[in-house]
């Protein structure tokens, strides 16, 4: 083999020798690639000193080179290496030799018995250690093979004494990374030096180097993620390097204890220095919570974090993690926490306002008093105060966790959480909200609790404050005056902060309709009615008289004693409320009022619902009539599409799938229209009336196709085939216009040609999709290709046109969910009258606020689009940040955008949208369709005609009303 | 047995007037140099005569440290090198050299000026001395002299704080000045690498306590203040000029920007103000958050707290004050409360300990009616409240500490002996480690077991790990070579190397030994016996018999000859040189036992 591979070489270099003498002469030799590895050669070969040979490999490492000429370079290079004295050279070329390995579509096997003979006679230890790094990425290329592994984890176990770190260090990399895992293998291969891997492993666990420690840890780790189980033995030996000098020695280590703590739950250790026994979990958690006030952050980051995901602790331990004993002066003290609960269930209010308030009480027993816990004592109290928000944040979160899977915990976890609550960074701040919504339904607010809760309502950060209302829409409050307080801060955050209006309204709409009973009592209150006095109706369109009355309805609704409460004024605010903000008030059962027929019943469940059948039999109707006569066929598409718009406007859950398949008629209707007959007949002088028709209905199919294949989110790749197809068509429309209209065939010749390459694109994308498309367009066309290829463009369009009229209609199959892209601005308004008026020149800056839903990676594909009134179009792309992702298939749109003009002599309006930007290389055909098959194909497509782009707008446009004044002299 | 010596001069079994006489190995350095104030007389100051009678303390003080600018850690200094003398080095932090000279003159204006004392150190005095200060840098190892030298680590507690590691060759002593364990709004926590020094002297202000979380406390602090500002009263914040004047306007800082917050924040000009500067400078020195937003914004640069005049108190409207001094015994602060403390509206916060006989500790007792000067009644209706913000690291932060320094030995200063000897006693139970608490003037010796570092010449080094196995960590191993004691070095030399750099001629030193066999037969018949059994049994040496019919094993070299009256008993003449002598006298007891029957 080695022979014949020589041989191969020599061939190749001989081939370049002869283009360098002969260079121009023979034209034939254009054919040979210039071969790499001969370059090379040369090079190397003239390469005076080590530096020069050294600049020749950098240079060649910067080009990529080819499959087919991996195996020669290789080859080359360790000729050189052979011969090279240089230790930095030989250190280049090894690396090389793992670069080129890397080489995909390369197989790598028959390079390894060379690499693994130059470790034989290596002196460097660098050298070494770089050529166990390629032998490495040989190894994870021909994992498969079980013989070469074995082989290689042999050569790494034999450098394993080496005195260099850097060796030793691959060496366990390697077995880390390729150490058999399968009980099988190691049996059949225990005659061989490879024995248990990880005794090997362990024995380095103590070596003198932290490096290579870390490294054996490391590797333990990696056998662990490829399926190895690990031993419980390695348990008492990871246990000793927690107390390791160096800080990423105890950092892996705290990993192993956990990964062995999830291994083995429920085994039982011995506590050192006494008789018991304890579960392993809760020895590991112990020693992890030990680990939170490590010296160094890094360690306190990894155990915070990994605490979180110890769910199997026995609950007293981990309830330990929240107590920390205080004393002052050796006497027991009771933790501001205590004490206002204390206080709270004495039903005494204010709080300590006396020195001394907090005077310790009882003495404590000083022998008692255990200053450093070998438990979990106080961990999470540690790290919630840590210096370093990183820890702070990973305390957050491990808390969350645990709280998830633990509502005693969670209850106790609460006043920790609300303290973090005014944590200097905001990070920690939101995160710390989001948790607590996280672990809601775990628990009750109390009434201090609440109250710490609603004071960071006036914090000034938007997010926050909305992280807030997100979690009073899912907290449980235990007393009306809790409801009271919450209502008043809200209203205070109200007055403050306007904007928050919607978001405080939804929140008052779920904290009603939690809290019926608690809201009752305070009705009369909150409406301010009087048993004897008429009381002044109050504004109708004041933000707080709607929030009230917002969190009354929901009340409401399960409590049909309230309405009773309510005067008249409040009925009529109902009925218009109902109307204007739907979503934020219920329908109630009102005495005297016929309840107005509810649109859904929720007695029917989904896959009955009669509004999907009617969705499914409108369009078999579609799809079975194909041979009517045209003019039935559009009338009932007509309807069909008539009919659709209308199911999707009032079932909002059957909106993406209605309008999808509406839009998809609506092509085909637009097409059929197109391409009747006694449009093509008519005489020239009227032809280009007709030919206006069609054109203008080839363009509009071909931006609905890109609306069905960007705007909606859950669109398989059966629809992508189909959307495709309709655009196929519409470009051979297009061209078909086009040859009716132009003169000449110059044009002509480079559209058919593009057209065909686009049927050949086509083909190949779908090539999977082909066999369901039978009697399509597309299935015509490729039986005709041979002809078409050949044929003149004159012919071309004929054949098209009558291909285009013979196929028949294809069946779009619906997916599961569909949901279409929407957005909604929010701010601005529209509303305002008051021109924004700003010196001409200068820029003002537009607050945008807007919803998206179901939009896939926002960053990338929505803009803002400005429109002045003089026709002058603006597109802002927004920044990454101004996305917020308050939900699954949510998005929430801050941004500021800066607008700008020269004077206008009065206000005028501009229109503010958002548009959703699509490139079609992006689409969701090529992301399907595996790599490995198409990447060439890929490579040869020419990129312009596959790669376009445009946008497409998805929010209603709002009108704003500026006024650029001349700048002032 | 090398030792090390700790004398506490002040701080020894008590808080105030910190300086602590240490020597090791052969160097003396003094900790800290403060006053105390609790005194006026003498005792105010360390005893300084304790280190010389007569002669200048320079000669006997290697170098002076300073771990922060507190009086009771510095306020000595110009007396002590000024008045008393020494001109020696005096090291310190930058911001510590910066800030110290303020506080100093502040105090030295209080004491001349307005108590009127005579023959205190003036204001050039303090100047001189603060150009004998060395600066350092954290993590900066500083060569004291040849064989001194000292490594600052951060210590949170204030501004510029530092721990210090004094190293002399092997010997180490860490001490901790005042330390925080936990962060605070302006400062991190304290802060050292596991470096395992001979003894550890830290303070022990609340050994006997264990804290809540800070953040209860800010809160308990925000919501009140918050309240107040809300119902359109003042706050009156008495506070020190420096350390938790400037956390408190951070805290508040935040919290009006947070909260969107109108009402203004002053605190009084003077020496808070001066302060403030070098709180903008020393950025780095502060925490986390600090640290990583000065681009943006130096969160010293107040936004919302301006400076004080005078004339503010009577404004309308809310407003917060932070006015010295922190008792209210006298000035601003005192000034503001007569003013404000009818209007049950207004609010007074009391941030740390007040002294008995102050109005702050008067108020905070809950007296209602006090008497002024004058015979004038003040009638307090504000609120008084209280809030405790100090900067000591409690018993559990104590014992991070030492559970991150690791050290042999732990001495125990600053702090009140009850309490000493409970966290004394824990921290012997619990890191079993020897624990000391030495009173004023009270020496404590400490001895070390230092490692000596000897020299290897890398040819020997080579050679014995070839011989043996992988080096094992941490385990001893035995290697043959010379040990060179010379011009107070060690070097350990392979004996060839040894022998010739000494000059020395090599000797020889053989053991020979008779062993008689009883054997008829011939005298080369008996060695070929000897020889058989011996390859027989010696597989892994090498064993030769050589021509002139001797046998050699190894370097042993065995001949027989018979006896000269009994010709059955042979003797055996075995000779090995001293470095053979394991397999030497092996082969000689293996040939006492005679030779085994013979087969052939």
């Amino acid at each position: 083999m080695a022979a014949h591979l020589k041989k191969r070489v020599y061939e190749e270099f001989t081939k370049v020798v002869q283009q360098q003498h002969e260079d121009l002469s023979s034209k034939k030799l254009r054919l040979t690639k210039p071969s790499k590895s001969a370059a090379l050669h040369v090079d190397l070969c003239k390469a005076t000193s080590p530096a020069d040979a050294l600049q020749y490999l950098l240079q060649f490492a910067r080009k990529p080179v080819e499959v087919e000429s991996v195996e020669g370079v290789v080859r080359i290079l360790l000729e050189h290496y052979y011969k090279e004295n240089d230790a930095s050279v030989r250190l280049k070329i090894a690396s090389l030799l793992g670069l080129l390995s890397k080489t995909a579509g390369f197989s790598p096997d028959c390079i390894m018995d060379d690499a693994i003979n130059t470790l034989q006679n290596e002196k460097s230890h660098q050298v070494l250690a770089q050529l166990l790094d390629t032998l490495l990425v040989i190894g994870t290329k021909l994992t498969e093979n079980p013989s070469v592994r074995m082989r290689l984890v042999e050569v790494a176990c034999k450098h394993l004494t080496d005195s260099s770190h850097g060796v030793r260090n691959k060496c366990l990399q390697l077995i880390g990374c390729l150490g058999p895992v399968e009980k099988g293998a190691a049996k059949e291969a225990e005659s061989q030096a490879a024995k248990d891997v990880q005794k090997i492993i362990g024995d380095h666990f103590n070596d003198q180097d932290p490096r290579v420690r870390t490294a054996a840890i490391k590797a333990m780790l990696q056998l662990h993620e490829r399926g190895l189980k690990l031993q419980q033995a390695i348990y008492s030996q990871a246990c000793k390097l927690l107390a390791d000098d160096y800080e990423q020695v105890r950092s892996a280590a705290v990993q192993l204890i956990w990964v062995l703590s999830q291994l083995y739950p429920e085994s039982i250790v011995p506590i050192p220095s006494s008789n018991e026994e304890i579960r392993l979990v809760d020895d590991a958690f112990g020693k992890i919570c030990h680990m939170v006030s490590d010296g160094s952050w890094v360690v306190r980051v990894q155990a915070a974090k990994l605490l979180g995901s110890m769910q199997q602790v026995s609950s007293h331990f981990l309830e330990q993690t929240l107590d920390k004993k205080l004393m002052s002066d050796l006497r027991r003290k009771r933790t501001a926490h205590e004490r206002a609960k204390e206080l709270y269930s004495s039903g005494e209010f204010s709080s300590g306002r006396k020195w001394g308030d907090d005077a310790p009480k009882e003495e404590i027993d000083t022998g008692a008093v255990n200053l450093i816990e070998s438990g979990a004592c106080g961990a999470f109290v540690h790290g919630l105060e840590d210096e370093m928000y990183e820890v702070r944040i990973a305390a957050v979160e491990a808390l969350c966790m645990l709280a998830q899977s633990s509502p005693s915990f969670a209850e106790k976890c609460l006043d920790f959480l609300v303290d973090m609550f005014n944590d200097e960074i905001e990070e920690v701040r939101l995160q710390s909200i989001h948790t607590m919504r996280k672990i809601s339904n775990n628990i009750t607010l109390r009434e201090d609790q609440l109250d710490t809760v609603l004071a960071v309502l006036e914090d000034s950060s938007r997010d926050i404050r909305e992280a807030l209302h997100e979690l009073l829409c899912c907290t449980n409050v235990s007393t009306k005056e809790g409801i009271h307080l919450a209502l008043v801060e809200l209203l205070k955050n109200l007055t403050k902060y306007p904007t928050d209006r919607e978001s405080i309204w939804k929140c008052l709409k779920f904290l009603g309709s939690r809290h019926p009973t608690l809201v009752l009592p305070l009705v009369p209150e909150l409406l301010s009615t009087h048993p004897f006095f008429d009381t002044p109706e109050p504004d109708m369109d004041d933000p707080a008289y709607i929030a009230v009355l917002v969190l009354i309805f929901n009340a409401a609704k399960s409590c049909p004693t309230m309405p009773a409460l309510f005067s008249d004024h409040t009925f009529r605010h109902y009925a218009y409320l109902r109307d204007s903000l739907s979503h934020l008030v219920p329908p109630l059962r009102l005495p005297g009022r016929k309840l107005v027929s509810s649109p859904v019943s929720p007695s029917i469940t989904p896959h009955e619902d009669p509004s999907q059948q009617f969705l499914h039999q409108s369009l078999e109707r579609v799809y079975n009539l194909q041979h009517l006569d045209p003019q039935g066929i559009q009338e009932l598409l007509e309807f069909t599409i008539r009919d659709l718009q209308r199911l999707g406007e009032l079932q909002s859950e059957l909106a993406g799938m209605a309008d999808f398949t509406a839009t998809y008629l609506q092509c085909q209707l637009l097409l059929i229209k197109a391409l009747q007959e006694k449009l093509w007949n008519v005489a020239a002088p009227l032809y280009l009336k007709q030919n206006a028709l069609a054109s203008a209905a080839a363009k509009q199919i071909l931006e609905e196709t890109y609306k069905m294949e960007f705007m909606y989110s859950g669109v398989e790749s059966s629809q992508v085939v189909i959307i495709h197809h309709m655009r196929l068509q519409a470009k051979a429309l297009q061209l078909i216009v086009t040859a009716r209209t132009t003169r000449g065939v110059e044009p002509l010749f480079g559209m058919c040609e593009k057209f065909l390459q686009e049927v050949d694109s086509f083909q190949r994308c779908f090539i999977s999709e082909l066999p369901h498309m039978q009697g399509s367009f597309v299935d015509k066309l490729l039986d005709l290709m041979p002809r078409l290829v050949t044929s003149k463009p004159s012919e071309v369009v004929k054949i098209l046109q009558t291909t285009l009229r013979q196929s028949t209609f294809l069946h779009l199959p619906l997916p599961e969910q569909l949901h279409r892209a929407t957005a909604n601005i929010i701010e601005p308004t529209g509303e305002s009258d008051n021109p924004l008026r700003f010196t001409s020149g200068l820029v003002v800056a537009l607050d945008v606020d807007a919803t998206l839903e179901h939009v896939q990676d926002p960053q990338g594909t929505v803009k803002v689009q400005v429109l002045y009134p003089d026709g002058q179009a603006q597109i802002i792309h927004p920044k990454p940040a101004d996305f917020r992702n308050p939900g699954p298939g949510r998005h929430r749109l801050i941004t500021q955008v800066y607008l700008s003009h020269t004077a206008w002599t009065e206000p005028c309006q501009i229109e503010v949208r958002l548009l959703l930007a699509y490139n079609s290389n992006r689409s969701k055909a090529s992301a399907k369709i595996p790599k490995s098959t198409w990447s060439e194909s890929l490579e040869a497509l020419p990129q312009s005609e596959n790669g376009i782009e445009g946008t497409i707008p998805f929010s209603k446009p709002v009108k704003v009303y500026i006024m650029p004044k001349p700048a002032r002299r | 047995m090398p030792e090390i010596k700790v004398t506490p001069l002040g701080a020894g079994q008590d808080v105030g007037r910190s300086c602590i006489l240490v020597s090791i190995a052969g160097k003396n350095v003094m900790l800290d140099c403060g006053m105390h104030m609790g005194y006026n007389d003498d005792r105010r100051f360390p005893d300084f005569s304790y280190i010389t009678q007569n002669g200048r303390l320079t000669d006997f003080l290697d170098c002076v440290i300073i771990s922060h600018f507190h009086l009771d850690h510095c306020g000595a200094l110009p007396y002590f090198s000024e008045m008393v003398g020494y001109d020696g080095p005096i090291y310190m932090t930058h911001p510590t050299k910066a800030i110290c000279p303020i506080l100093l003159e502040d105090y030295r204006k209080i004491t001349v000026d307005k108590k009127g004392e005579t023959n205190f150190f003036t204001s050039q005095m303090i100047k001189d001395c603060m150009k004998k200060v060395v600066a350092v840098h954290l993590h900066q190892t500083v060569q004291v002299d040849e064989e001194l030298e000292i490594k600052a680590y951060y210590a949170g507690h204030v501004l510029g704080a530092a721990m210090f590691q004094i190293k002399v060759g092997c010997e180490s002593v860490v001490y901790t000045g005042d330390y925080n364990m936990t962060p605070d709004r302006h400062l991190g926590a304290a802060w050292i690498d596991k470096c395992r020094p001979d003894l550890l002297i830290t303070e022990s202000t609340y050994a006997t306590t264990i804290r809540d979380s800070k953040r209860c406390r800010e809160r308990d602090f925000l919501k009140k203040v918050h309240e107040t500002v809300e119902r359109g009263g003042k706050v009156l914040i008495p506070v020190f000029a420096l350390g938790r004047a400037q956390e408190l306007c951070i805290l508040l800082e935040t919290f009006w920007e947070r909260m969107n917050l109108k009402a203004p924040i002053y605190f009084s000009t003077g020496l808070t103000e001066k302060a403030n500067h070098y709180y903008k400078l020393f950025i780095t020195w502060t925490n986390q958050k600090i640290r990583k937003t000065f681009v943006q914004r130096n969160m010293f640069e107040f936004k919302h707290i301006k400076a004080f005049d005078r004339a503010f108190a009577d404004n309308p409207g809310p407003m917060v004050v932070f006015a010295t001094p922190g008792m209210l015994h006298a000035g601003q602060s005192l000034q503001i409360f007569r003013k404000w403390a009818g209007n049950e509206k207004n609010m007074v916060i009391m941030p740390g300990y007040c002294v008995q006989g102050t109005v702050g500790h008067k108020i905070l007792s809950g007296q209602r009616k006090l008497e002024m000067e004058g015979r004038q009644i003040l009638e307090v209706k504000m609120q008084v409240e209280y809030m405790s913000f100090s900067a000591h690291a409690d018993a559990k932060g104590i014992m991070q500490l030492i559970r991150q320094a690791e050290p042999r030995n732990v001495l125990l200063v600053h702090g009140e002996a009850k309490k000493m000897e409970f966290l004394k006693q824990k921290i012997e139970q619990e890191f079993h480690v020897s624990c000391y608490m030495p009173a004023n003037g009270e020496t404590t010796t400490i001895f070390t077991n230092p490692s000596i570092p000897v020299d290897i010449s890398l040819g020997l080094l080579k050679r014995e790990t070839a011989i043996g196995l992988a080096p094992d960590v941490k385990k001893p191993k035995l290697m043959h070579g010379t040990l060179i004691m010379k011009d107070n070095s060690f070097r350990l030399v392979s004996p060839e190397q040894a022998l010739k750099e000494l000059g020395l001629a090599e000797h020889q030193l053989r053991f020979t030994c008779r062993v008689h066999i009883q054997d008829p037969r011939k005298e080369h018949e008996t060695v070929l016996r000897v020889y058989n059994h011996l390859k027989g049994v010696l597989k892994d040496y090498s064993v030769q018999h050589l021509p002139d019919g001797s046998i050699t094993v190894e370097s042993i070299l065995i001949q027989a000859t018979a006896h000269s009256e009994d010709q059955g008993t042979k003797v055996l003449l075995v000779s090995w040189t001293y470095q053979d002598e394991e397999l030497g006298s092996y082969l000689t007891s293996l040939l006492k036992k005679g030779l085994p029957p013979s087969t052939a």
